[in-house]
């Protein structure tokens, strides 16, 4: 099976030189290709599996625990500005 | 050519929880700028989200009064785009098995009812808040800042069948179903503070034609109000692009209520691909019968059923039943006062009237006033009792709001009233004197000729005058 590495690329937001292109395009579908092994089974009587392990309404109580750290999440901020996430212009 | 036009509808309601979908952050509305974020909600490497039990519940309790089916088994699901105001990269959703599936709702469209089919209701979690820098709007911004206090914020996501053929009909439909989610008190449904939000997917097709037009989706429509002018504005759009021969462009659309216009967002980004896949950090929400009918009987009466209810018990307007409706309290006011004062025609009158105007232009509502049903009762006997005029009962019934003190102290205190008889048989005698037709009309049998004269009573006394008093001293004076 043939990958659309540019498609792929593009979604990740990943900019690949030709020759990266070159290099990762038949990787990519060699991985592709070795999971289409997968078609050779009979999944005729198998129901979609989301999960791997059977278990179910995994919830929390609507309780407000307030967080100890955002000054550690602010830390991570590439850059900032009244204590917001500054991001360079969205929209060309 | 003549066009119909087809609206669908996807509606975001805020559920009404104290902490945000997926973890443990306040999702309380005007805090401080990234004062409500987390490791989860930010995305931050290795932390785990766990849904919120309150959210899931709100969300069967809506979908259970949209009479929509609640699946057996919804799994969440990653939908994979990039944008500043999601830090993770993906927003956790529902796909392909949301929480409800299948359910109506009926909409009054002026006097006429219309069942508009609801295809799904699912959970997920809001993006941040962007802020741009150097302009009104994204377009033209040179920056963004981000604020991720919205971001997690669960949210209930209502989608339409495409069974609407109007922008008045949306409008309609948007409104009849924040009045039920408020009712339901599942979401605050202000839309102007965004806890509601409506996007609209609209197209248009020669009358008759089974396909459907390419469509449009709608953005950023603030009020009811707006979604019918941007609706209404976007079908012209459509059709005047289809008269001159022209094709739609499938897109996003702005809505400007300044310039009462929409317009495309100019983006190189190619078709949406989302590349949904189940969220393996959240096992899937299998709601079992019992847990079902738990949340159904914490539902009530619903809106519609109480209006209909009203209108047959208490011989109520349509009007005036659907005010009431639409604010529990209030409903609940009337109902209480009826207990005490059995005339709910009258009741409602006065709170649909004089009270709901007060309410209005004191930006207050009914729970936030002294006013409690034994008072009205008492003021509305009073009037029976012609203790008391309508016109003074609307002065005393101000009093009462304003001072919290009972109707019978401010009746007393005011000393408005006309009690005395020798005061009221001066002025009896200067109406009849004033009105020898109508009296002669009395004295020859005209019994209606009576409630005229007493009006003219009430009026010289500047509706001090008692007017049960008045009316039995007119009586005698007349006969």
């Amino acid at each position: 099976m043939r990958i659309d590495v540019e498609h792929v690329a593009k979604l990740a937001r990943l900019g690949l030189t030709d020759e990266e292109k070159k290099l990762f395009g038949p990787q990519l579908s060699a991985i592709l290709g070795y999971a289409e092994n997968l078609n050779q089974l009979s999944t005729g009587n198998v129901l979609p599996t989301s999960h791997a392990i059977p278990i179910k309404n995994v919830l929390r109580e609507d309780k407000v625990i307030p967080c100890a750290n955002v000054d550690d999440i602010m830390a991570n901020a590439p850059d900032e500005a009244d204590h917001m996430f500054r991001v360079p212009r969205i929209v060309e | 050519m003549n066009y119909e036009t087809v609206i669908g509808l996807e509606i975001h309601a805020q559920a009404l929880t104290q902490s945000k979908m997926f973890c443990a952050c306040s999702i309380k509305f005007g805090s401080e700028p990234n004062s409500n974020i987390c490791p989860v909600c930010t995305g931050q490497p290795g932390s785990l989200p766990v849904a919120n039990k309150k959210a899931i519940e709100l969300g069967i309790k809506a979908a259970l009064a949209l009479n929509c089916k609640i699946e057996p088994s919804s799994i969440f699901a990653r939908k994979n785009y990039f944008y500043p105001d999601l830090p993770k990269g993906y927003q956790i959703s529902q796909y392909d098995k949301p929480l409800a599936t299948g359910g109506w709702v009926d909409i009054d469209v002026d006097g006429v009812t219309k069942r508009i089919g609801i295809t799904r209701l699912h959970l997920e979690e809001d993006a941040g808040k962007l802020v741009h820098v150097g302009a009104d709007r994204i377009m033209g911004a040179e920056e963004s800042l981000v604020d991720y206090n919205r971001g997690g914020t669960p949210l209930m996501e209502i989608v339409s069948e495409p069974d609407i053929r109007s922008a008045r009909e949306a409008a309609v439909y948007t409104e009849t179903l924040a009045n039920l989610l408020r009712y339901i008190e599942v979401c605050d449904a202000k839309m102007e503070e965004g806890s509601l939000r409506c996007d609209a997917n609209v197209s248009l097709r020669p009358v008759g034609q089974k396909e459907f037009g390419t469509k449009t989706e709608v953005k950023n429509m603030n009020s009811f109000k707006a979604i019918e002018k941007a609706l209404l504005s976007e079908e012209k759009r459509h059709e005047e692009v289809l008269e001159e021969g022209g094709k739609i462009t499938q897109e996003t659309r702005f809505y400007s209520e300044e310039t009462n216009t929409t317009s495309g967002m100019r983006s190189k980004e190619e078709a949406h691909d989302y590349r949904y896949f189940p969220e393996p950090d959240l096992p899937p929400i299998e709601p079992d019968d019992k847990w079902i009918e738990e949340i159904r009987q914490s539902l009530g009466e619903l809106p519609q059923k109480r209006r209909q209810r009203l209108i047959d018990q208490f011989g109520l307007n349509t009007e005036s039943a659907s005010i009431l409706v639409y604010d529990k309290p209030l409903a609940n006011f009337f109902e209480d006062t009826t207990k005490l004062y059995d005339k709910g025609a009258v009741v409602a009158n006065w709170l649909t009237g004089e009270v709901t105007a007060y309410l209005k232009e004191k930006k207050k509502t009914i729970e936030e006033l002294d006013l409690k049903p034994p008072q009205l009762a008492e003021l509305l006997k009073l009037i029976d009792e012609g203790t008391l005029s309508g016109k003074l009962a609307k002065g005393v019934l101000v009093k009462v709001i304003e001072t919290g003190k009972q109707v019978k102290d401010i009746v007393a205190e005011s000393g408005a009233q006309i009690s005395d008889q020798g005061e009221l048989n001066k002025i009896i005698a200067e109406v009849i004197a004033n009105n020898t037709k109508v009296v002669a009309d009395y004295k020859g049998g005209k019994e209606t000729a009576l409630t005229f004269l007493v009006g003219q009573v009430m009026k010289l006394s500047k509706g001090r005058a008692n007017p049960a008093l008045a009316n039995q001293l007119l009586k005698e004076a007349l006969t």
